[in-house]
């Protein structure tokens, strides 16, 4: 069987799997709807949290970037991992006692304020809509590579598949339809991974491999790989390129950011005790982790892999004439170009001059099992895992939309008389609406969708997060210091991505950036002004009122959590 | 109020913060310290075929986090049990 029909038979299956688990968990209730009734076992929701959590970002990409740059690439390891120590420890046990369904209904309470609602409700979509345009994007390349379909078709048929599960199941559908996206994603990543790993390292553990003697006796993989880059001009694989200043910010504004990202909290609200959303908060890293660890094994892997493929064994370079077919199928997608500079007829990759290749950084995790040779059936399944990540991530945000419209805005602000029922109808109304702008963005891409990346997380690191840790640890803290941090941080955060990624890109570079602090790191300078901004102003206002400061003494013990509540 | 006293509930808040700041301190040492402040210097050992501070910002970081979140999370429970204040 071809590759092809042996893609469409495995996508196909994991569609129907998914379809038939949302007709088995659909909702009946608005609680059902926002946090899957708060029945969720914690490993269950472990599982879920770590599918809706892992994009098409992680799956396609993250082990390219990590290729590519090597040691700068750790920022995203440390970033997206070390956020969740944070939510485990200093929030996610907190807000399950607290006991509501969404981040802005926190908010809005602890600060007893419409308006901190509202600033935080605007927060929370914005973050979701720049995070699911990638997402329904990826679900287009995929099928357009794998498929041979157009990327329009593609990304309608994802919509179409989300729709459904999403606006029928709510969090209930979508939290168990993500435990399977989780399976498939997982074994999809790990399959070529160790069947790579045991090719080039004979460790059937890609973690291990990763540190171990190549198999055709040329040394350590690490030193292999620092040999080659610094041969071929990219600087030590091992060694970093970009300031400590900067990783440290970048890797600061990526774990705050992670741990203010309203889709990824909400799922702890689902489980029915406070005890039961630490341990979840413990799976869902050993989930994360199981992936995130064989990223950069897989990522010097690949490196070693493509170098010595296109360069051959003798470093000289191979005839194109003989390229291996994964080139020229990878060539028609524009993904890699050859340039023969010299006319000799060879491929020559490298990061100076002699350079004739153009590669991009996303084919390395979706071209890996064809570069390696791996069997048909192994590059099917990349295609659904890839599908997985990016279905299971969008269905999350989507659901944080259509949540913040029914219940933060309709609700709690606009028209608070309405029924449950009504509630319900509203909330898979928005879900709809979300969907179609999300699949329009999958199909019209704005320019800039690498670039709002960036922006997610700096918004969430310089306004939910610094709110959301100060009602929990600064009982005190009022509502006008509160709403001056958001505003205050989010305004000057937005303001230096927008500075730099859209009026003025040219002047995008170490030369002009604040103490040499990036567009992508600039979230935690962010964070700290809107905490010193909150003190500052709280110094000079009035004290939280008495009945606030009691509920923040009572969310911090679990005893009498109950259920999430209406009210 | 579910605590006995008013001195109970300070203790019980007291000693969670202590539990998490330490374990903080640990986190931010191995993934800031370990992977970012000091892995010029620890990329001069060599440890199971890695450079040490490139294994921890690759590797080692992500471990160390996992468990983290488990001593916390038994650490927690037992504290909640000392103060009758489980579920």
């Amino acid at each position: 069987m071809d590759v092809q029909t042996l893609t469409y038979i495995i996508v196909g299956f994991t569609f129907a799997l998914y379809i038939g688990i949302a007709i088995w968990a659909r909702a009946g209730t608005t609680k059902e709807f926002y946090v899957a009734g708060g029945g969720v076992h914690p490993v269950m929701n472990g599982m879920a949290t770590a599918a809706d959590w892992m994009s098409a970002a992680s799956f396609i990409s993250l082990a390219g970037i990590v290729s590519f740059t090597g040691s700068d690439g750790s920022v995203y390891l440390l970033g997206w991992t070390g956020g969740y120590v944070l939510l485990a420890l200093c929030m996610v046990p907190y807000l399950r006692k607290f006991g509501k369904f969404t981040v802005p209904d926190f908010i809005g309470d602890r600060y007893y304020s419409n308006a901190a609602r509202t600033v935080a409700v605007f927060c929370a979509i914005f973050i979701c809509f720049t995070y699911i345009a990638g997402q329904m994007r990826g679900v287009g390349v995929v099928f357009s590579r794998f498929l041979e379909v157009e990327i329009e078709t593609g990304v309608v048929i994802g919509m179409a598949v989300v729709f459904f599960y999403a606006v029928l199941g709510g969090m209930k559908g979508i939290t168990y339809t993500q435990v399977a996206q989780y399976c498939v994603l997982i074994f999809a990543f790990m399959v070529p991974a160790i069947f790579i790993s045991v090719m080039m390292t004979g460790q059937v553990i890609p973690q291990i491999g990763f540190g171990s003697e190549l198999v055709d006796g040329s040394g350590y993989l690490l030193d292999k790989l620092d040999g080659l880059s610094t041969e071929l001009g990219f600087g030590a694989y091992t060694e970093g390129r970009k300031s400590t200043l900067d990783v440290f910010c970048i890797t600061g504004a990526l774990m705050v950011g992670t741990a203010g990202l309203p889709h990824v909290i909400v799922r702890f609200f689902t489980v029915p005790k406070v005890k039961d959303s630490r341990i979840s908060a413990g799976w869902t890293l050993v989930f994360i982790g199981i992936m995130y660890t064989t990223i950069p094994a897989l990522a010097s892997f690949a490196r070693v892999n493509m170098i010595e493929t296109i360069n051959g064994p003798e470093m000289t370079g191979t005839a194109y004439a003989e390229a291996p077919s994964w080139i020229t199928n990878w060539e028609k997608t524009g993904l890699i170009e050859f340039n023969d500079k010299n006319g000799d007829g060879k491929m020559f990759y490298s990061g100076d001059e002699r350079n004739e290749m153009k590669i991009d950084r996303d084919i390395m995790v979706l071209a890996n099992p064809e570069i390696a040779d791996l069997p048909a059936w192994v590059i099917a399944l990349v295609a659904a895992g890839g599908l997985a990540a990016a279905l299971s991530t969008s269905a999350g945000l989507l659901l944080v939309i259509s949540t913040s419209v029914s219940h933060d805005l309709l609700k709690k602000n606009w028209a608070p008389n309405i029924s449950d029922k009504q509630e319900l109808t509203y909330a898979r109304i928005a879900a709809a609406v979300g969907i179609v702008v999300a699949g329009y963005f999958g199909i019209n891409p704005p320019g800039f969708v690498a670039a709002v990346v960036a922006f997610a997380f700096g918004l969430a690191a310089s306004s939910l997060f610094p709110a959301i840790i100060m009602g929990i640890f600064h009982k005190k803290m009022n509502k006008e210091g509160a709403i001056a941090g958001m505003v205050l941080g989010l305004t000057f955060t937005a303001a230096y991505i927008i500075y730099f990624k859209f009026i003025n890109p040219g002047a995008n570079n170490a030369d002009n950036w604040f103490l040499g602090i990036s567009p992508e790191g600039i979230g935690t300078i962010g964070m700290i002004v809107n905490f010193v901004t909150a003190f500052v102003v709280a110094k000079v206002t009035d004290e939280a009122p008495q009945e606030v400061q009691d509920m923040v003494e009572s969310i911090r013990f679990p005893k009498g959590a109950g259920e999430a509540q209406d009210h | 109020m579910s605590f006995e006293s008013k001195e109970q509930a300070d203790k019980y808040w007291k000693e969670n913060l202590r539990i998490m700041f330490k374990l903080l301190a640990i986190w931010f040492v191995v993934s800031y310290g370990c992977g970012i402040l000091f892995i010029e210097q620890l990329n001069t050992i060599t440890f199971m075929g890695f450079k040490l501070g490139f294994w921890f910002a690759q590797q080692g970081a992500m471990y160390v986090f996992i468990a983290l979140i488990f001593v916390y999370v038994k650490k927690m429970n037992d504290l909640d049990k000392k103060y009758n204040v489980e579920e």
